[in-house]
């Protein structure tokens, strides 16, 4: 009996960029086959391309054994190919029914039947444990975890036989995590195939039965996952291996007080105090939602102090911010202080301005005179950051829309690096990129502290912050707990102290 | 390093070359209009007289400066629809100071002036009462207008005769400027602007607000000032504009130059400019300003009549942004 689906030796180039060079790999029903690789080693294209957004150049592809060459999404969709993005795409002033029937709405003399909608919406919606799920709902209104079981239940109304799913938890909490999982294995025993992309090793254990590892737009690598090791895993991905994510610190006794946060109240943020030494790198854990990164933005002046202090000594003396005293980001900056944003797209980058602008826009001064950029010191001041950082890049003159998400977030970093911020403020750095511009960021943080930089890291990903930070705090519902040695937390502690610091409070 | 990959080599490859084809888009859309009316018309050596160059260029200025304002508020991902009611309301403080018997010079500076207090009114609009750009400055088309016709007594303002009357002459004296002053002070004032926007501090820092605020502001950059700078120093533009419709119309007319906006704004996306923000050339917009004062004179010369110009530029700016979206998708 042929697979579900087989693609054979698919190819796509973009002008110069091969995003797919000879992709294979076969799906069967009722399985879940996870596609692992770095970013950029086509897997999104890849999906692009099963979903009918974009064409093939070469290769085949089969369902059941029957050619399958898809024209357009609602060709994909008649096969039974149903594509659910990293990011959603629900129309947030619809109603859930309207959402989940958009394109085959039941009707009756022209008009949608709207008491027939609602009864399917709520057959669909009854696999789901999600009480908040009302048909009627606008999905503006929904959580993310419950928007997405309205994006499944979509493809589900399509009568969808093969799932794509590309990053579906990277939003998620932990719970929505497992009632997702429940969800996925629930299709599977109904024999749909469905295809899971995620960068992470741990989820794709718990859910995955198969493996295909991509990378530079084939496939090196196939498996039942039981049989290949974590380590097996990566090196495919890399092409090489990773003994050591995170580099070794040249531990010295830290130096003097960069930055004091005393008694820190903002919005999302009851309470936070900590110090921060030079050549530290202080952690910040914490579930999402929790203040962290409100904590960083009223640190940078991003958001109002509403009560405490946050005391920067640094380089132009000492600079107080409090209630009375505002902060604004251009005074942090030059108080020493720098920003990388979780949110690389929304506050990071300049996406259309070229790499050199986006490296050198904190500080314009150093390859300027009299306000008139001198161009070619601009670039080569860039390039410098580009080769230290790693950044895959053909010139500083590329605009930062045409590089890959983890490229991207190295040039954001870079854009620190340029600035010669002393105390380093990043929320999430390594959030959404492949292992490899990870190991580079890690890289370029330790390098930073041990040049004497002082770095406060917030994450949500408790390897890297074990891997990597002095000292660790905890951020539970707006409140942050005592800073303590990394070596007198457990992940267990973190995660009880995320979930339950009001009780000690 | 941990196992990274090899750091890339930067050459500096073909994306200076390419952004310069890039650019040449809008200007081969010039040289095509051009062509097409030559062959059209009956006598070619007549519509490519220097002559008819002179006629072409004298009546791009208004819009030309105009562009040149509107393009920095475009690449900042702004818009000003007040542009039109700026130009009367500055011709109009132009003819006046005139009209008192004060000197040229400070009758152009007048104009100036008021079209920079124009812009910057829109500016605090934006910033200060957070009204976005389109709705602020629909209301200063309105406001700007109604001062014009109050302070003109609802009647075109008369002048002396000046020299200000031949900034925008068609054939100016000596006959060795060829082209009218106030055409080459708009070149100049194209080339000092497009330097400003690619190679200053400010001008990347426009580039960025346009781009992206959220980023720019995290980045230092104090976005709301940056934004009056920028509605005020289009707004000078603006008001020179204005001087100029002065100048060719010899009087104060505050009903004139009603729609002028979007003949600039038209300019500005001919030219490349993206409303979106963050994109957008000097060069693109002057041509994009020629364009569509080639295809005025040239509908002129073969005597159609003014709804079939206004046909085309319509069609013209459609196809002009499809193009560029086809262009921008190959690179």
């Amino acid at each position: 009996m042929p697979p579900l689906l087989r693609v054979e030796g698919l190819r796509k180039r973009f002008g110069p960029t091969v995003a797919l060079d000879g992709m294979s790999f076969e799906l069967a029903g009722g399985q879940v086959h996870a596609l692992i690789g770095e970013n950029g080693a086509g897997k999104s294209t890849l999906m692009n391309v099963l979903a009918g957004a974009l064409r093939a150049d070469a290769g085949t592809m089969a369902i059941d054994g029957t050619p399958y060459v898809p024209v357009s999404p609602l060709d994909a969709r008649r096969h039974g190919i149903a594509l659910i993005h990293q990011e959603l795409s629900l129309c947030p002033h619809l109603s859930v029914t309207e959402n989940i029937l958009m394109g085959r709405e039941p009707s009756r003399y022209g008009l949608v039947d709207r008491r027939e909608a609602e009864a399917q919406a709520r057959e669909l919606l009854a696999n789901f444990p999600h009480p908040e799920l009302h048909p009627a709902r606008l999905v503006g209104d929904l959580p993310i975890a419950a928007q997405q079981v309205v994006e499944i239940c979509r493809a589900l109304a399509a009568r969808a036989r093969i799932l794509l799913m590309d990053e579906p938890t990277s939003s998620l909490q932990r719970a929505d995590v497992d009632h997702l999982f429940a969800l996925i294995c629930r299709l599977r025993d109904q024999g749909i195939g469905i295809v899971y992309i995620s960068h992470f090793l741990e989820e794709i254990r718990e859910i995955a039965d198969v493996f295909t590892v991509l990378r530079d737009g084939r496939s090196v690598a196939t498996g039942a996952l039981a049989s290949a090791t974590n380590d097996e895993l990566v090196a495919q991905m890399v092409g090489r291996s990773v003994d050591h994510l995170f580099p070794e610190r040249r531990r010295s006794d830290p130096g003097e007080i960069l930055l004091t946060v005393d008694n820190l109240a903002a919005p999302s943020v009851r309470q936070a105090r900590f110090e921060l030494r030079r050549g530290e790198v202080l952690g910040i854990a914490g579930l999402m939602g929790s203040g962290r990164t409100e904590l960083i933005r009223a640190i940078f002046g991003l958001a109002p102090v509403t009560a405490g202090t946050v005391r920067i000594g640094a380089m132009s003396g000492e600079r107080q911010v409090d209630p009375g005293n505002p902060a604004s980001p251009r005074r942090q900056l030059a108080a020493g202080l720098g920003y990388l944003s979780e949110d690389r797209k929304g506050e990071g980058l300049a996406l259309t301005m070229s790499l050199a602008d986006n490296i050198t826009m904190t500080r314009f001064s150093a390859c300027a005179t009299r306000g008139w950029l001198r161009l070619s010191d601009q670039r080569q001041q860039a390039a410098k950051w580009v080769k230290a950082l790693g950044v895959k890049a053909r010139t500083p003159d590329q605009a930062a829309q045409t590089l890959s998400g983890g490229n991207q977030q190295k040039v954001a970093l870079a854009r620190l690096m340029h600035q010669q911020a002393d105390v380093l403020l990043l929320d999430e750095p390594t959030r959404g990129i492949d292992i490899g511009s990870k190991a580079q960021i890690y890289d370029a943080v330790v390098r930073a502290a041990d040049d004497g930089k002082a770095v406060l890291m917030v994450s949500s990903y408790l390897p890297e912050l074990f891997g990597l930070c002095d000292r660790l705090a905890v951020m539970s519902r707006g409140r942050l707990t005592a800073a303590r040695p990394i070596a007198e937390w457990t992940p267990e502690s973190v995660l009880h102290a995320a979930i339950d610091v009001e009780g000690q409070a | 390093m941990a196992a990274t990959t090899a750091p890339a080599e930067t050459v500096p490859v073909t994306s200076a070359r390419r952004r310069t084809l890039a650019r040449l888009g809008p200007f081969l859309g010039l040289v095509v209009v051009i062509a097409v009316f030559a062959l059209m018309t009956d006598s070619p050596s007549q519509y490519l007289s220097i002559r008819n160059f002179r006629i072409v260029v004298a009546q791009t200025v208004i819009v030309a400066l105009g562009a040149i304002g509107m393009t920095m508020i475009i690449v900042s991902a702004g818009i000003d629809l007040s542009v039109g009611s700026a130009i009367a309301l500055t011709g109009v403080v132009t003819a006046l100071v005139l009209r008192a018997g004060m000197s040229p010079l400070l009758a152009v500076l007048a104009g100036v002036v008021a079209g920079g207090l124009v812009g910057v009114v829109n500016g605090l609009a934006i910033t200060r009462l957070k009204v976005i750009p389109f709705i602020a400055t629909l209301g200063t088309l309105g406001i700007a207008r109604g001062v014009a016709k109050w302070i003109a007594d609802q009647q075109t303002v008369n002048v002396p005769e000046t020299w200000v009357n031949d900034l925008a002459v068609t054939f100016p004296r000596p006959e060795w400027l060829v082209v009218a002053p106030g055409v080459w002070l708009t070149l100049l004032l194209a080339v000092g602007a497009a330097f400003m926007l690619r190679r200053t501090i400010f001008g990347r820092h426009v580039f960025a607000i346009g781009s992206n605020e959220a980023a720019a502001r995290a980045c230092g950059i104090s976005v709301d000032a940056m934004k009056v700078a920028i509605y005020g120093l289009a707004g000078l533009l603006f008001g020179l504009s204005g001087v100029m419709q002065m100048s060719r119309l010899r009087q104060g007319d505050p009903t004139v130059a009603i729609g002028t906006e979007l003949d600039v704004i038209a300019a500005v996306v001919i030219g490349g400019g993206s409303l979106n923000g963050g994109v957008g050339t000097i060069l693109g917009s002057m041509i994009g300003a020629t364009i569509m004062a080639v295809l005025r004179n040239g509908s002129q010369q073969m005597g159609w009549p003014n709804y079939i110009q206004e046909i085309i530029i319509g069609a013209i700016i459609v196809v002009a942004v499809a193009l560029d979206r086809v262009r921008t998708k190959a690179e």
